[in-house]
């Protein structure tokens, strides 16, 4: 496996190219994520962070440039199921119970019912509802269906985790909980995570790496190492936490007076 | 984590036991009401065909009123129907043409029309499960490509405005003349079956194609992320979520089977069901006028009967998904 777990080389991507509506979302970005990383993708909306989230899954075909996920092609690497994504919705689907939709991938994947099932209950057990599998998503909280989605995202043992804002639509506590709680998964599983957000308290708390980016066109304007060690509950009461947060926030505003 | 992050973590572990509980006691009251409500529409549906008689026989004893009082009712007659026996049999001459053994049988009515609503089932069935087959198909093909969907879907609207007697004759004789390869004996019935498929195809393919459809993006973007091939999205994502949509349109196919059936016995002369039975108490009508209201009254009964059984699958399948019909 190569070293960077992403490796993005002056990507661009124009929507509507060529007609009157033509969009530059993302505009020759270069950015490299190394393995066991958590880099946060942030900035105003329309910035193009999304699609850059978008171009690294090969959900969406760049116009210029190129893009490795450990060092294959990125459309290659989503072939591969290289990686697992999770959504701002978690998009459970209903007609399936909680531990059914943690065994989509394994069963478009192929794997054996004995071994679905028992990945399904470790990975129950690993966001902590291992008493949930037999209900079906309709019974639980947007939290709980959020770490559903997150415990599906991780089913296939990935060494790359994509999510884009996905504690976006939980209430202030719960999210400070699943940050906690995201957090504690990609210590134990050595994963590598590209998170979108746009909230710059999440960004700083979670990640090794901010990425600021501008719009119009989508750039990369800035990154800030945050250096601020094991997280813990004392941190988010931390002054160097506010420091890094003013840092960020200072960022962003440079961003849009641009 | 410190000792105040464990505090944190049974808190909300609590907060979600509580959560559950509350579910599965609201989930248990559920149930019980379903079975109430189910017992109240029973009651509603039986009052309503109650009222329905007495507002009958009341407008029938007001228009008598007014024919013995030989007062010229100008209304009576141009817009609103006779009420003599023979445009409206008392409610209990119905009731009582169920009874009777027409002459040359030897069978009561009521039971007669019982083995030819069974008959005609049989083709509506037939025709019903025929149709979905095929309007499911057709979604299949259209939510395939978009080219096909614009090209085709005008066709599949069009198809709708033949008429049903028209080629009702057609397709018997045809069914007659060429089915003869078939590894089974050819029976004109079959050829009901088609005509009334024709009707059935039509809803299941529009519904078929819209619930097809209804995934919403991050739905499809995550499978697309999990390098699902189309038919592994067809078969886990596009079809489990179609299924709403498909009840509500074998509800609207059930009884347009038994329409379609009907009419195909009517206008294609195959003897043995309700659409057969209609026509020869029609042509008798003025000898026995309850016996076409009997007859009238035993399709109406059919077309209810395959609606609520579409109804009751729906309500087993999607409640045990905890889902909701789309209506």
């Amino acid at each position: 496996m190569s070293d960077h777990a992403v490796n993005v080389q002056r990507v661009s991507k124009v929507f509507n190219l060529g007609k009157t509506n033509e969009v530059h979302a993302v505009d020759n970005v270069d950015l490299t994520i190394n393995n066991g990383e958590f880099v946060t993708l942030i900035g105003p909306s329309g910035c193009g962070k999304s699609t850059l989230l978008r171009l690294i899954a090969s959900l969406v075909e760049p116009t210029g440039g190129s893009i490795e996920v450990n060092g294959k092609p990125a459309e290659q690497a989503r072939l591969d199921r290289e990686y697992g994504m999770a959504f701002q919705k978690a998009g459970l689907f209903d007609w399936r119970s909680v531990s059914k939709n943690i065994e989509l991938p394994l069963e478009l994947m192929g794997w054996s019912k004995s071994e679905r099932a028992s990945r399904a209950q470790e990975m129950l057990e690993l966001v902590k509802l291992p008493e949930f599998g037999d209900h079906h998503p309709a019974e639980l909280s947007g939290g709980m269906q959020q770490r559903i989605a997150i415990a599906r995202s991780l089913a296939f043992n990935p060494s790359l985790l994509l999510m884009d804002e996905p504690f976006g639509a939980l209430d202030e506590m719960t999210r400070e909980h699943m940050q906690d709680e995201l957090l504690r998964i990609w210590d134990e599983t050595d994963t590598t995570v590209v998170f979108v957000t746009h909230s710059i308290a999440e960004a700083v708390y979670l990640s090794s790496r901010v990425v600021v980016m501008s719009p119009r066109p989508g750039q990369i304007s800035e990154i800030i190492e945050v250096g601020l060690g094991d997280r813990d509950t004392s941190t988010r009461e931390d002054p160097e936490f506010f420091k890094m947060v003013t840092v960020v926030r200072e960022a962003l505003r440079s961003v849009e007076s641009q | 984590m410190g000792t105040h992050a464990a505090d944190i973590e049974s808190d909300n572990t609590d907060q979600l036991v509580v959560e559950q509980l509350a579910r599965e006691t609201a989930a248990g009251s559920d149930r019980r009401e379903t079975m109430a409500a189910a017992v109240r529409q029973v009651f509603i549906f039986s009052a309503f065909i109650g009222l329905l008689a007495v507002a009958y026989t009341v407008y029938k004893v007001f228009g008598q009123a007014i024919d013995d009082a030989q007062t010229d009712w100008w209304a009576i007659g141009s817009i609103l129907p006779r009420s003599d026996d023979l445009n409206m049999p008392p409610v209990v001459d119905i009731l009582k043409a169920f009874t009777v053994t027409p002459g040359g049988t030897d069978k009561v009515l009521g039971l007669q029309l019982f083995d030819e609503a069974l008959f005609t089932l049989r083709e509506a069935a037939v025709g019903f499960v025929a149709g979905a087959i095929i309007g499911l198909a057709i979604a299949v093909l259209l939510v395939r490509s978009k080219k096909l969907e614009n090209g085709l879907l005008p066709y599949v609207i069009a198809s709708q405005t033949v008429p049903l007697i028209a080629i009702a004759p057609i397709v018997v004789i045809w069914g007659r003349k060429n089915l003869d390869f078939l590894p089974w004996e050819w029976q004109d019935w079959m050829s009901v079956s088609i005509i009334a498929s024709f009707l059935t195809f039509f809803p299941v393919a529009v519904n078929g194609l819209r619930g097809l459809q209804s995934p919403k993006p991050e739905n499809l973007e995550l499978m697309e992320s999990y390098a699902a091939s189309w038919r592994q999205t067809l078969f886990q994502l596009r079809f489990p979520a179609s299924v709403p949509y498909l009840f509500a349109a074998f509800k609207i196919a059930a009884t347009a089977s038994i329409v379609g059936a009907i009419v195909g016995e009517i206008s294609a002369g195959v003897p043995g069901g309700l659409g057969r039975r209609i026509l020869s108490q029609a042509l008798v009508y003025t000898t026995a006028p309850a016996r076409l209201y009997a007859a009238v009254i035993g399709s109406a009964l059919l077309g209810i009967f395959v609606f609520l059984l579409i109804a009751g699958t729906e309500k087993f399948v999607l409640g045990r998904q905890g889902r909701e019909a789309v209506t």
